[in-house]
């Protein structure tokens, strides 16, 4: 037993802990996913997260422990974001026709998804600092922290509802879909880029190359917007 | 393919998000640098020396995004105190107004260009089209 403890004492002070965990539990939820016939509430992401969750609170490793290896997994998030300038320039010349109508739509998505929030957490009575943490939850973390921090938000809340947001899209987007009989590979993945970002743009590329590189793009134009349009439109008006 | 192509691939990659950090900090601009290294990166695509190498890697990288946002979202579990004093009612404003942005983006752009099918062929196959032609292949 005490061999066993040394072990993973050992373990979790390299980032062989954090790095094979973050891998096992992916390709696990993976393999799941395949084998649910790619069902939304079997999103990779979530039941992934879940187990690597669980293992951490049974084996009582703190979050910073399991980072120091799973760090080197997060940092590929920018070369992967880099990377898909690759689709941006292969359909480009569809986007450059289109330009219009997608920035209508990033602007009124958008707006639909930050009042939708604002409105319903103020009828519920939640607080004013969580309502304001609520503002950038459709942005991509690192500039929703830059707007969190520009209109007063609470750090930390931004990020999780960030993530939260990012998530359910990913796991709710095929109903709502099927609901609002939204049927063009375009629509759906600018939809999930432009309501919750990263995570809605790699459910996207996970079912449709076309739909990837749209949520890809409103992901993007999202950020852009939202980094110039809420910190100007929130001192003019509150 | 040259088993260079990849290695190649990625350090373009670093290349442009590093020249994008720069950018970002030099213009003081409210953007990450990842983003801005993608938009330095679309144009300079043109040419063949720096596309090949790109391709080589994106389709690793962008093939199986979801499991780099892991880091990220076991993070949550640091928050759950702070989720929890909010309740049930934060998780309901969230997937409800997600719900509505997905469904307003997804009218408005399938009213918007309504005739747009998928005549493009794509050049970075998802896992799931993947499957779905293997499986052709076998049934056919």
């Amino acid at each position: 037993m005490n061999g066993l403890q040394d072990f993973w004492v050992y373990l979790a002070s390299t980032p062989l802990l954090g790095l094979s965990l973050t891998l096992l539990a992916y390709i696990a939820a993976y393999q799941f996913f395949v084998w649910r016939h790619y069902a939304p509430w079997a999103n990779p992401l979530m039941w992934a997260t879940a187990l690597v969750v669980g293992v951490l609170l049974i084996s009582q490793t703190d979050y910073r422990t399991y980072f120091e290896g799973a760090q080197f997994i997060h940092f590929l998030l920018g070369p992967s974001v880099v990377a898909m300038a690759l689709l941006l320039w292969t359909y480009w010349p569809r986007i450059r026709r289109q330009a219009v109508p997608l920035l209508i739509a990033s602007l009124a998505g958008g707006a639909a998804a930050v009042f939708s929030a604002v409105a319903l957490a103020w009828m519920l009575g939640i607080p004013r600092e969580v309502i304001l943490s609520l503002i950038p939850k459709s942005v991509t973390t690192p500039v929703a922290m830059g707007i969190g921090i520009k209109i007063g938000a609470e750090p930390s809340l931004v990020a999780a509802f960030v993530v939260i947001t990012g998530v359910t899209g990913a796991m709710i987007y095929r109903w709502v879909f099927a609901l609002g009989r939204i049927r063009s590979n375009v629509a759906k993945g600018y939809a999930l880029g432009t309501a919750s970002h990263g995570i809605g743009t790699a459910a996207a590329l996970q079912f449709n190359s076309t739909a990837g590189t749209y949520a890809a793009l409103a992901m993007v134009l999202q950020s852009v917007l939202a980094a110039l349009l809420i910190p100007l439109l929130f001192h003019l008006f509150i | 393919m040259n088993s260079m192509m990849p290695l190649k691939g990625f350090t373009v990659l670093l290349l442009f998000q590093a020249a994008g950090e720069l950018l970002a900090r030099i213009a003081y601009l409210p953007f990450p640098g990842p983003v801005l290294g993608m938009l330095l990166l679309a144009p300079c695509l043109v040419s063949r020396a720096i596309r090949e190498p790109v391709e080589a890697c994106a389709n690793f990288l962008l093939s199986h995004l979801s499991l780099l946002f892991i880091p990220v979202s076991v993070g949550l579990m640091t928050q759950l105190t702070l989720l929890r004093a909010h309740g049930i009612q934060l998780v309901l404003v969230l997937i409800i107004s997600c719900a509505v942005g997905l469904l307003v983006t997804g009218w408005l752009l399938s009213w918007l260009l309504p005739a747009d099918g998928e005549a493009q062929e794509p050049t970075v196959k998802s896992s799931e089209e993947k499957s779905k032609a293997a499986k052709q292949e076998s049934a056919s």
